[in-house]
């Protein structure tokens, strides 16, 4: 299993925001996106995970192993936090296993409604979603926003132990250091040219 | 597709107002009806057809802007599609799941608010046999609107005002079934007609929809 992209340019809302994207992932490497705020590093991400099309160039995964996360974790407040996991879980065909409480420190929080969780033990709940669904191929989008220091910990472990270790590949938006032993791609030198993909006016002028 | 259709009807039933709340309207519009146009049992059983289907579509729209806003601010949308589910399948759950909270409900209320506007007794059933077959048709179609406004803040007037006219054919069709009914003349051909718009729009609007939902996606 291997993810390889060639050349890849994404658009935001029209705008090309970055070009000539390459690189290629084995099992169990992990890739980490760096770039300012509007790089595009979201834009990447969601063209990863196939929510739309990419403007120019090819991504190469085995199908149906794909997942993505972002800043909205999907989370149902009228549902305890074990029927968030199960609902996900039955939805990709897997069951919710107590391993899963303990990585992500759900334990004690299993029958409370998800709702009245805070910011930081939702985004808990949202991430251990992934550890569920049983992807290889992982699309985080600052997976660690409104995570303590512990959980962060938490959650570097679960990727470095649950899922690199076990031959799955990740690319990760984040800005802060999750202690992975992994290569960092910044987006900046890849920033599209004001008009690349044709959006100019230059044909009319 | 199971998995989701429950959690849907748990969320229904958890977040207060999925099934009562559609039906309660339906209630409160049968009921404002005989104090509009006055107490007279003759015109009253004759307009009853059409106000309680025009009853029925107005409480299926009341609920429409939920079916996928929900899910599409909280990220939930973004996550089932790049789940292993199809769009379209989701699309089909969505519609069933709102129809069993709302048309179900009112399919099986209608005929003793029938008795409100004094249906005669006879149209009881065609107005249960009416509305069973086209109330699928009033939650897809409705379903379709959602999806194509889902995006959209204060989405729900434009949603109306797309959906509304897709409603005429199962409307007509349907109050034309009742008010046969209730004159003892034959109905299959309306009623044939209702369940043929159901089953067209069930076989084409989940691909609409679920293409709709990918645009609004991206």
């Amino acid at each position: 299993m291997e993810l390889v992209v060639t050349d890849l340019a994404c658009a935001r809302g029209g705008v090309p925001l970055i070009e000539g994207v390459n690189f290629r992932l084995k099992e169990g490497e992990a890739l980490v996106l760096r770039g300012a705020n509007g790089i595009g590093k979201t834009t990447l991400l969601r063209t990863l995970a196939g929510l739309q099309p990419p403007l120019a160039g090819m991504i190469e995964c085995t199908e149906d192993q794909s997942a993505y996360a972002s800043h909205a974790d999907g989370i149902k407040a009228q549902l305890t936090v074990r029927e968030n996991l199960e609902f996900w879980a039955s939805v990709h065909g897997t069951s919710v296993e107590a391993s899963v409480f303990e990585a992500f420190d759900l334990v004690d929080l299993r029958e409370r409604f998800a709702g009245t969780l805070s910011a930081g033990q939702k985004r808990r709940l949202g991430l251990a979603r992934l550890g569920v669904i049983g992807r290889k191929i992982l699309f985080l989008d600052e997976p660690t926003v409104s995570l303590d220091r512990f959980s962060v910990k938490l959650f570097a472990d679960f990727l470095k132990e649950q899922h690199l270790a076990m031959g799955g590949i990740a690319v990760i938006a984040t800005h802060i250091d999750l202690g992975l032993e992994a290569p960092e791609l910044d987006l900046e030198p890849f920033r599209a040219a004001y008009d690349a993909g044709g959006s100019s006016d230059e044909a009319f002028l | 597709m199971i998995a989701l259709l429950l959690r849907d009807l748990r969320l229904a039933v958890r977040a207060g107002g999925g099934f009562g709340l559609g039906l309660a309207f339906f209630l409160i519009v049968v009921v404002l009806v005989p104090f509009g146009v006055g107490p007279e049992a003759e015109i009253l059983s004759r307009i009853a057809p059409g106000i309680l289907w025009v009853a029925s579509l107005l409480a299926a729209l009341l609920s429409l802007d939920r079916i996928f806003a929900l899910d599409y601010e909280d990220g939930a949308l973004a996550l089932i599609a790049t789940s292993p589910l199809p769009l379209e399948g989701a699309a089909f759950v969505k519609a069933l799941a709102h129809w069993i909270t709302t048309g179900l409900p009112l399919t099986l209320a209608a005929p003793a608010l029938g008795f409100l506007l004094n249906l005669k007794p006879e149209a009881y059933w065609f107005l249960f046999i009416s509305l069973a077959l086209g109330t699928p048709a009033l939650s897809m179609i409705g379903t379709f609107g959602a999806a194509l406004t889902v995006g959209l803040r204060r989405g729900g007037l434009l949603m109306s005002l797309l959906v509304l006219p897709l409603y005429v054919p199962t409307l007509i069709f349907g109050a034309e079934t009742v008010r046969r009914g209730a004159e003892g003349l034959t109905t299959t051909t309306p009623l044939v007609m209702v369940a043929g718009v159901t089953a067209g729009v069930f076989a084409f609007l989940p691909f609409a929809t679920a293409a709709a939902l990918r645009i609004n996606l991206r």
